[in-house]
């Protein structure tokens, strides 16, 4: 269980402080959790704060109890904490199978690091001995992040846009990927996403907006909501989604 | 040989055992072991130190090991070693030296690698260079290769130094008939003060010949290296460079690129990139549980594969 209390986010903006997450209180239990809202409105910004990837100005961050908001990013993924980029990274001279092994945390064999990429829908003998380079389209690496995660299968796998940088045609193929997510991973799934498809499937949906709390529920209480009643987020949806 | 020269061979050769094929093991400027085929003769020079490695035209799938090791703190040698490669020969060629140095004096190792590479012959050459030992006596090395390609023959060539060289300058020429190509793969890692040159010059002078020079490299510490990759186009032909650098710590890579067309059908192109290693990798692989410093040798031992 993730427990976020009283986050704020502040940076520094020509020499005023501009808050980017303003008192963010929220916990997270569910299975399958979706945040959407606008762009700009904090998403990713909270996502690299539970990563720890940034330190919040103020707040309490805790996992299953115990404070994490001091540990580094490292010390978090090492205690449950996975994390898909937006932008996969490259890696000159890192194969797919380094990577996962490397997520896996033991030494895994051929077999099974190809079983990960099966299950992302990506030919394994084709991707196992392939750099994680330039020579990799958007989409590849997307699903060679998200094998990652599944080679790790924490208590919570957050992930950051996975539709962002891919075509619809490549998204459409991979939201059956996330469909069967939560079986592979044995753990709560938070997920940034403007996809409908995506929120679809969640349990839960919380929209964040200019650095709060929008609001937050079921999907059957917020996705009626966002597709007919809050133009502002719709928009922005129907944008992304174009 | 002792225990040392035998670790020092697995480090510069993989061999962990007397080869097979043909081989020539030198182990502190003398010869500690020799074994020739049919198709593959080893002579020693007479006029100066090395050997002549003389391979029949044909001779396919074989293997020629030739390693050096030093042990003996103040060695100091320059040997001369020329191959003859018959005209559509398929082989592979490992060479590599490794120096043990205890003592106060620098030991120091000085090979003159001459190829004649005959029509249509194919050749993989691997060499590594490795140093150790905690004397102060400085481990340096300057190898020097000359390539001659016959019409339509085929060489790749892997060098690669990680460790233990206080100093090496390499320079390297070659000159290429029409048809021919020359693949160089380098790779070195540099630490402490230690002191890189690579120095390459690729003629191509015949129709149709190519050349592909990729340099790989991670300087750490206080270390130097420099990479200087000069690309004659003398006919219709393709010439590559590549440098892709990682520096650390102080480290310093200057990559000098110097292609010349001399014919209007020359196509030569130079790349370099030097850079640190970017942070969106450290955290990618910390996300992943690795510490900053695991990440970073993950990421370096990746580079340098």
């Amino acid at each position: 269980m993730l427990e976020l209390q009283h986050i704020c986010y502040e940076v520094d903006q020509d020499g005023d402080q501009k808050g980017i997450l303003r008192d963010i209180n929220l916990t997270i239990d569910e299975r399958f959790v979706a945040i959407t809202g606008p762009n700009g409105g904090g998403k990713s910004t909270l996502a690299k704060i539970i990563a720890g990837i940034y330190q919040p100005t103020s707040g309490r961050i805790l996992l299953d109890g115990q404070d994490i908001t001091d540990w580094d990013i490292t010390k978090r993924a090492q205690h449950g904490i996975s994390f898909a980029f937006q932008q996969p990274v490259r890696f000159k001279g890192l194969t797919v199978k380094d990577l996962i092994t490397l997520a896996s945390g033991q030494k895994i064999g051929v077999p099974e690091a190809c079983n990960y990429l099966s299950e992302v829908g990506l030919c394994a003998k084709d991707y196992i001995d392939r750099e994680v380079d330039g020579s990799l389209s958007g989409g590849e690496l997307k699903r060679i992040e998200i094998a990652m995660i599944m080679a790790r299968s924490t208590k919570l796998s957050v992930f950051d846009e996975p539709e962002a940088g891919i075509d619809l045609w490549s998204f459409s193929n991979l939201i059956q990927v996330f469909e069967h997510l939560h079986e592979k991973i044995n753990g709560s799934i938070l997920i940034i996403s403007h996809q409908e498809r995506i929120l679809n499937i969640a349990d839960r949906i919380i929209v964040l907006a200019e650095g709060q709390v929008r609001s937050d529920g079921t999907r059957d209480e917020i996705l009626p909501q966002l597709l007919g009643e809050a133009p502002s987020v719709c928009t922005a949806l129907s944008d992304k989604v174009k | 040989m002792d225990a040392i020269q035998k670790s020092l061979l697995a480090q510069v050769a993989d061999l962990h055992e007397v080869p097979e094929g043909a081989y020539n093991i030198r182990a502190n400027g003398q010869k500690a072991a020799r074994n020739t085929t049919a198709s593959i003769d080893i002579v020693s020079k007479t006029d100066k130190d090395g050997i002549d490695i003389i391979i029949k035209p044909g001779t396919k799938n074989q293997s020629v090991h030739i390693p050096v090791v030093l042990s003996e703190s103040g060695l100091k040698e320059t040997v001369y070693n020329d191959f003859f490669i018959g005209d559509d020969c398929d082989i592979t060629i490992v060479a590599g030296c490794g120096i043990h140095n205890c003592g106060e004096q620098s030991s120091e190792h000085s090979g003159v690698h001459t190829f004649y590479v005959g029509k249509n012959a194919r050749v993989r050459y691997v060499e590594r260079h490795y140093g150790e030992g905690d004397g102060k006596g400085e481990n340096i090395m300057n190898p020097t290769t000359v390539v001659e390609m016959a019409e339509g023959s085929y060489m790749e060539m892997e060098t690669t130094q990680i460790k233990g060289v206080d100093s090496t300058i390499r320079t390297t020429n070659a000159k290429l008939e029409a048809g021919a190509t020359l693949i160089i793969k380098e790779k070195v890692m540099t630490h402490g003060t230690q002191l890189a040159k690579s120095d390459f010059t690729v003629d191509l002078n015949g129709e149709d010949c190519s050349t592909n020079v990729i340099s790989r490299s991670v300087a750490r510490d206080k270390s130097k290296q420099v990479f200087l990759a000069r690309i004659n186009g003398n006919a219709k032909c393709y010439g590559h460079s590549e440098c892709d650098a990682i520096i650390m710590d102080e480290g310093v890579v200057a990559a000098i690129p110097e292609v010349t067309a001399n014919c209007v059908d020359a196509s030569l192109v130079h790349e370099a990139a030097i850079g640190k290693i970017a942070g969106e990798q450290l955290i990618k692989l910390m996300t992943l549980g690795l510490s900053e410093k695991e990440a970073e040798e993950q990421i370096v031992n990746g580079f340098l594969k």
